[in-house]
């Protein structure tokens, strides 16, 4: 799978839109040689892959504003493209598009403690934001696990969520304002340093629109104070299903911690000799259950966590007693991914999010799908969320190996939209989830997602493709698939 | 339930066919509100009732003529709450009305507004289609997010059918306290605070009296008041309520002026005292400025603009100057382009959120 792809465009096209991106670009700042534009032709998911046309490596506003209206009048395809990291393939190249890369927009623009707020440029690293709030005692919450090399624009294209999100929120809860160029080169402000704007809320819709409806220049972040402490215990299950059920007392007995999260056994097998967490490898399922605020509220609630845990059938508790131990604990679950790259040659990631109640069906549901499809998965969960992120290993090597992952990935996916769910929590549609699409949504529903895109981008020049089916795609989707309306479950509210 | 969509969707597809406009309206509790009511009534309130409400999973969904009192009902026996407290004027605001029109309360501040609270919304559009966006889970990028769109539409785009709302629990822990302070004193107080680790939850400043609420485990509540001082708020309960419904001091009187109108500005919580003519009451931390004043429209949106935020004219005064802020021309071309996807014909609360609209 990882074969090189070919250039598919024409030279003459090239040269055209190469010679008009000079007249407003310096020569650094485009790229159309194939060993420059080679490390364009994927993001994080690196199955799917496109040779660009040419890509371009603004530095300023205007630049955007200019390759854009030339995009628009030559009739390009953009790619916007931030750090590179997105595991759906959304910024995965158009063969004879241009990719736009925001990375050297990368510059915080202020830093207002006293607001609360950082205003800056999207190629600026998720981490990075929290690393320079730090000396004030703030930060910015949502941390998606990529957070040391994603950037903010990217994160805004995504609706980047993470750990913490449950009690913290996703990106769309902790920005408050984007100010973005259309394909017609107008800069529109979405949202303000305020805490609401005038008219319909754009900027909502912008959040998590896979760089489909204009390119980011400047983001205002919220930024919030830094907990005095966090503790996490660790619990040991013996059977899944009580793991969820307690996420469910949790959540009952009126504690949101700031991270809940699940592994499986073959997860917590997985990454155990890699981290030494010290995660007990016979329990079916381990809980990580955080607790974050002041010293006095942390251990009243770790107390109150505790005893819901105990009474839900925990086998085993440990609760961390310093940052290293905490650190530690949290290992595992950080480094589930690469552990599963060292287990197995590749691994597929899901996405998918479910009711909670109906975690056991669903695990049910993959474990018979493990047999199908003659292949293992590795299970964690972001539990407080329902957000569910199967591994499913597999050796690209293997002749016909990486269109069973696929398949397994569709049918996971399908499972939890049929139990009410949703075939991406976080990572987004991009191209990879782009047929599953087809089973979450109806026809109508589809078109007005492209209307809405056709509202922001009227000339469909940027990153058309991705996130939205066709008709066409679905109609030869549908013909190896239920249709929504043919599911189990049809009394279930679907949306 | 299916006959009612049934009468929606004939009364939408006639509306449409003829071009005569339709007014989206529950209970009626926010009339006042917006620029015009044009059209003949389309009445939610028998498309009503919770249809699921899982208290572990923190979400419940109602249809849109639900009253926010039986909502209120359903949660507060799970030990639960709307947490962006929305007004609820008697408990007779629909849960329709408070997503179309974006109101929330006290709590803001502290948790995020109602379009942070939507998950999920079942639209019937211009055409009569019905369509699903969003779901019932937390974390959900399929698709744009269209369901935070009709958050706040004030009914422009559609006749919202179905919301699914997330719920957190009720705080363990509440108590209020009072400080003696200037606007000036208490703006920047808030926005010390704001800054440091403490369980604030609402904030209230009036006629020289910071009034402050702190949510959250009791270990935190208490040593928040050891470290802030003040008084205790007389009546906390009875305070926060009122301010919830419009109903403290600050909003009597509004409408008995006419030359008087109810503005909102909404600006960033550090923009300094706002030198504009009449009474001030501020909440959100600083972030929500009501003003009574009979200062001109192109003054307050002057001064609001100034310091990067809106205005709105809430209630009373001349609404002939724009109930809501004016947009950016390319703003506003997104706005009409959205417009015409989703109210091809322009029969859903015309003039509702701007003229022409």
């Amino acid at each position: 799978m990882n074969a090189k792809t070919e250039a598919a465009f024409t030279l003459s096209r090239q040269h055209e839109v190469v010679n008009a991106l000079r007249a407003v670009l310096p020569a650094h700042s485009i790229l159309f040689n194939e060993e420059d534009t080679r490390p364009y032709e994927c993001d994080g998911l690196s199955a799917y892959r496109q040779l660009p046309m040419v890509v371009v490596l603004p530095e300023n506003e205007a630049q955007i504003v200019d390759i854009l209206k030339i995009c628009l009048r030559l009739s390009v395809q953009v790619v916007p493209r931030g750090a590179g990291t997105g595991l759906s393939g959304g910024a995965m190249p158009i063969a004879d598009g241009v990719v736009l890369s925001t990375a050297r927009l990368n510059k915080i623009v202020k830093l207002d403690p006293y607001a609360r707020t950082a205003v800056v440029q999207p190629g600026v690293r998720n981490l990075a934001i929290s690393e320079a709030a730090q000396a004030h005692g703030l930060y910015y919450a949502p941390d998606p696990s990529s957070q040391i090399a994603c950037s903010i624009g990217g994160n805004v294209a995504e609706n980047s969520g993470g750990v913490h999100c449950l009690k913290y929120g996703l990106t769309v809860h902790n920005v408050l304002r984007v100010r973005v160029v259309t394909i017609e080169g107008d800069i529109i402000e979405l949202g303000n340093a305020a805490l609401d704007a005038s008219g319909l809320d754009l900027l909502a819709v912008f959040i998590g629109s896979e760089g489909m409806l204009g390119v980011a220049t400047e983001i205002t972040v919220k930024l919030v104070p830094k907990p005095q402490q966090a503790r996490v215990i660790m619990a040991s299950f013996d059977d899944v299903v009580k793991g969820g059920n307690a996420v469910a007392n949790v959540i009952a007995a009126g504690i949101i911690p700031a991270g809940l999260e699940m592994m499986d056994k073959t997860s917590s097998r997985m990454v155990e000799p890699f981290v030494k967490a010290g995660y007990d490898i016979d329990a079916e399922a381990i809980l990580l259950c955080e607790s974050d605020g002041t010293a006095e509220e942390v251990e009243e609630e770790i107390q109150h966590m505790t005893e819901v845990l105990n009474a839900s059938g925990a086998t085993a508790i440990a609760v961390s007693k310093d940052e290293a131990e905490r650190m530690k604990f949290w290992s595992g679950r950080k480094n589930a991914f690469p552990a599963a790259g060292r287990i197995s040659p590749d691994y597929y990631c899901m996405d998918g999010t479910i009711p909670r109640k109906h975690l056991a069906k669903v695990l049910l549901g993959i474990a018979e799908m493990e047999k199908t499809y003659g292949l293992r998965c590795a299970n964690v969960f972001h539990a407080g969320d329902g957000n569910l992120h199967p591994l499913i290993l597999f050796d690209a090597n293997q002749p016909g190996e990486f269109d069973r992952a696929e398949k397994f990935g569709a049918a996971i996916l399908e499972l939890c939209v049929e139990v009410g769910g949703t075939i991406t929590g976080e990572h987004g549609v991009g191209i990879e989830k782009i047929n599953s699409m087809c089973v979450q949504y109806s026809e109508q529903e589809r078109d007005a997602f492209f209307a809405v895109k056709r509202a922001f981008d009227v000339a469909f020049l940027l990153n058309p493709d991705k996130a939205i089916p066709t008709l066409v795609r679905c109609a030869e989707y549908g013909k190896m698939h239920v249709k929504r309306g043919e599911l189990k479950f049809s009394d279930l509210p679907r949306f | 339930m299916e006959n009612v969509l049934q009468i929606f969707k004939e009364r939408i597809a006639s509306a449409t066919a003829s071009k005569s406009p339709l007014r989206i309206k529950g209970n009626g509790t926010k009339d006042w509100y917006g620029q015009s009511l044009q059209g003949e009534v389309l009445d939610t309130t028998a498309y009503s009732g919770i249809i699921a409400y899982d208290p572990t999973e923190l979400v419940v969904t109602a249809r849109a003529g639900t009253s926010l009192r039986e909502i209120g009902k359903a949660l507060s026996e799970k030990n639960q709450m709307l947490a962006f407290e929305p007004p609820r004027f008697d408990g007779l605001a629909t849960i329709g009305g408070i997503v179309a029109s974006g109101l929330s309360g006290p709590r803001r501040q502290a948790v995020g507004t109602v379009r942070d609270f939507v998950l999920g919304a079942v639209l019937m559009d211009g055409k009569a289609d019905v369509m699903h966006f969003g779901g019932q889970v937390m974390k959900n990028v399929a698709g744009y997010d269209v369901s935070r769109l009709l958050t706040g539409s004030m009914g422009t785009l559609g006749l919202i059918l179905e919301v699914s709302i997330k719920v957190l629990p009720r705080p363990v822990a509440q108590q209020s306290l009072q400080f003696a302070m200037t606007q000036e004193q208490a703006l920047h107080q808030l926005n010390v605070w704001g800054g440091q680790p403490l369980p604030l939850s609402a904030s209230c400043w009036h006629n020289g009296l910071l009034a402050i609420r702190l949510s959250g485990a009791q270990a935190a509540v208490d040593a928040a008041i050891k470290k802030m001082g003040g008084d205790a708020l007389p009546e906390p309960e009875k305070f926060w309520d009122r301010l919830r419904e419009q109903e403290h001091a600050f909003f009597d009187g509004v409408l008995q002026d006419k030359e008087q109108g109810l503005w909102r500005l909404s600006v960033p919580s550090v923009a300094p005292v706002l030198n504009l003519q009449g009474e001030q009451c501020i909440e959100w931390g600083g972030a929500q400025r009501w003003l009574k004043t009979t200062a001109s429209a192109a003054e307050i949106r002057a001064v609001a603009e100034q310091v990067g935020g809106h205005a709105t004219l809430f209630k009373g005064g001349d609404k002939s100057v724009g109930v809501f802020h004016p947009l950016q021309p390319a703003v506003e071309r997104i706005h009409r382009n959205l417009k015409n996807a989703f109210d091809p014909a322009g029969i859903f609360n015309p003039g509702r959120m701007f003229t022409n609209f």
